[in-house]
């Protein structure tokens, strides 16, 4: 057992997948915007940034590292928040490319702002976790108590966010909300509230994969979240960009493929991996993406 | 209590609606006919909130409903049941009767329990993707989602379109019982004058956005200008 833990197969299986579930979170935080309003929100990544670099500067006031969690999500459930409402609600009725643009140039002017404010270094924050790999039997397993940490805060955001979609009387109304928004308002649903809740939710699950990141060894800086969001994106685009399932499936496929690359094969290849996914989907399933059901418009 | 008075709707340069008036009292059916384009779901989407009122008044009871906001015009209990039903295909039969229920205080379990006495065939399909329902089934769906928030005020679209005559015909019957057991204003937008005449109170019959006749039902029935030229009924 020992031995095949500490295999090169499982480390890559292992690091593919600590890495895949930041992917996942990103793409699942995509899928929640886009099903709602369809906007695909290209500043995703850096306004889940800027949400973590907030919280770390409050670690530097002495906070501990859970408050530094829940002030990272909390302000970027405000961002998503004020996104939607002052950035993308004027846009609504719009071409569809005018709230992409809206949103490159605000990724631009964030990503900035980050750099002036906080310079452009790497900053991290400890987690309670060490970072020191497992071993067993004098053999290195890819697993520390921090890459287990990662994997389960990320499953349970994953599930927490499904159970709210599905079982919640919320839930039900921002489904309610993204399907049919017309017949939603004759029900009586607030669906613009809904449209903002929505746009919380997903800018509070990119929060957590920033945190995620700024607490790893690497540590997060101003454009750090670029590559994540073309992952998170390219994932989000395989499992057809309105599922949920597809989303995670993706960024762990995304996340193992690139490991196998850098592995295999050479480390400056590795974002290949998701080029290649991608390439793969569209050849076997090209309405996966940007295709919507044309059922839904009964 | 529904009263709209001098209502004009227009799209763009087009006059859907000029100078509209009509009035629907609790406890009866107020038909409103016509052939298509005559205005008919324009002026349901108008009590709705949906399409912008240029001019005119809508008042439910003593409020006007002109430029509130739709949802709110829902929470004040007016159920609009749309024309193709508006039933969301991908929630479950029992996920759209809660989300009618939703926004009103109604007990949800108990609105659950009335509605599939009511209609039998929803509480057996009540785990079911509503995509899989036929359009009587969708129609009784779209009919109990709307009265499961127990509205004042029920308007109906279209509701016959795509059923077959004897699904139609007791379709009809059951919305008269309704009405009249709930003491509910229904407003009932019909092209097929014949089954909505044989239950409404009074009808309407709406013509290129004006009203040419506003009368007892029955009154319109045998009127034999108005069943040549407008409502289709030439024997």
């Amino acid at each position: 057992m020992a031995n095949f833990l500490a295999s090169p197969f499982m480390h890559n299986v292992l690091a593919g997948l600590a890495q895949g579930v930041l992917y996942s979170l990103l793409a699942l935080s995509l899928v929640i915007i886009w099903q709602s309003t369809h906007v695909l929100n290209f500043a995703q990544g850096a306004m889940a940034m800027f949400a973590t670099y907030i919280g770390m500067t409050e670690i530097d006031r002495g906070v501990g590292y859970w408050w530094c969690v829940i002030i990272s999500v909390l302000v970027g459930m405000l961002f998503g928040g004020l996104a939607e409402r002052v950035l993308i609600r004027p846009l609504y009725g719009k071409p569809e490319i005018n709230p992409i643009v809206v949103m490159v140039g605000f990724l631009g002017v964030i990503e900035a702002l980050a750099a002036a404010i906080w310079t452009s270094t790497t900053r991290n924050i400890t987690p309670p976790f060490s970072q020191i790999y497992f071993h067993a039997g004098g053999q290195v397993i890819l697993l520390s108590p921090f890459v287990i940490f990662q994997i389960v805060l990320a499953i349970v955001i994953m599930l927490s966010i499904a159970a709210l979609f599905r079982f919640t009387k919320l839930g039900l109304q921002l489904r309610a909300s993204a399907l049919a928004p017309e017949v939603a308002r004759l029900l009586g649903v607030r669906v613009s509230r809904m449209l903002t809740i929505g746009w919380m939710l997903s800018a509070g699950v990119g929060a957590v994969a920033a945190v995620i990141i700024a607490s790893g060894t690497f540590g997060l800086f101003p454009t750090n979240m670029d590559g994540i969001f073309v992952a998170g994106f390219i994932a989000a685009a395989v499992g057809g960009l309105e599922s949920p399932i597809g989303a995670i499936t993706g960024g762990l496929l995304i996340g193992l493929s690139e490991q196998f690359i850098l592995s295999y094969w050479s480390a400056t290849l590795a974002p290949l991996g998701g080029i290649i996914i991608l390439v793969v989907a569209l050849m076997i399933r090209p309405q996966g993406i940007f295709t919507k059901n044309v059922e839904r418009r009964v | 209590m529904i009263r709209i008075e001098n209502l004009c709707v227009n799209y763009g340069a087009v006059k859907a609606l000029r100078d509209v008036s009509l009035q629907a009292s609790p406890g009866q059916i107020t038909a409103v006919l016509g052939a298509n384009g005559a205005g008919k779901t324009t002026l349901l989407r108008a009590i709705s909130g949906l399409v912008t009122v240029q001019s005119g008044t809508i008042h439910l009871g003593e409020r006007s409903l002109v430029k509130m906001a739709t949802e709110n015009i829902a929470r004040l209990g007016v159920g609009h049941v749309p024309e193709g039903r508006g039933v969301i295909g991908e929630l479950t039969v029992e996920e759209n009767l809660r989300l009618g229920a939703l926004a009103s205080k109604v007990n949800i379990a108990e609105g659950l329990e009335t509605q599939y006495r009511q209609f039998p065939v929803l509480g057996d399909r009540r785990k079911k993707y509503c995509a899989t329902l036929s359009g009587g089934e969708r129609q009784m769906l779209a009919m109990a989602r709307a009265l499961i928030a127990q509205p004042q005020v029920l308007l109906l679209d279209e509701p016959s379109l795509g059923l077959a005559p004897q699904v139609t015909s007791e379709l009809m019957k059951s919305i008269l019982s309704l009405c009249e057991s709930k003491n509910l204003t229904v407003i009932l937008v019909e092209q097929n004058a014949k089954s909505a005449l044989r239950i409404a109170h009074n009808a309407v019959v709406l013509h290129l956005g004006t009203v040419v006749a506003s009368d007892h039902a029955a009154v319109v029935a045998h009127d034999d200008d108005l069943r040549r030229y407008y409502l289709g009924l030439v024997q």
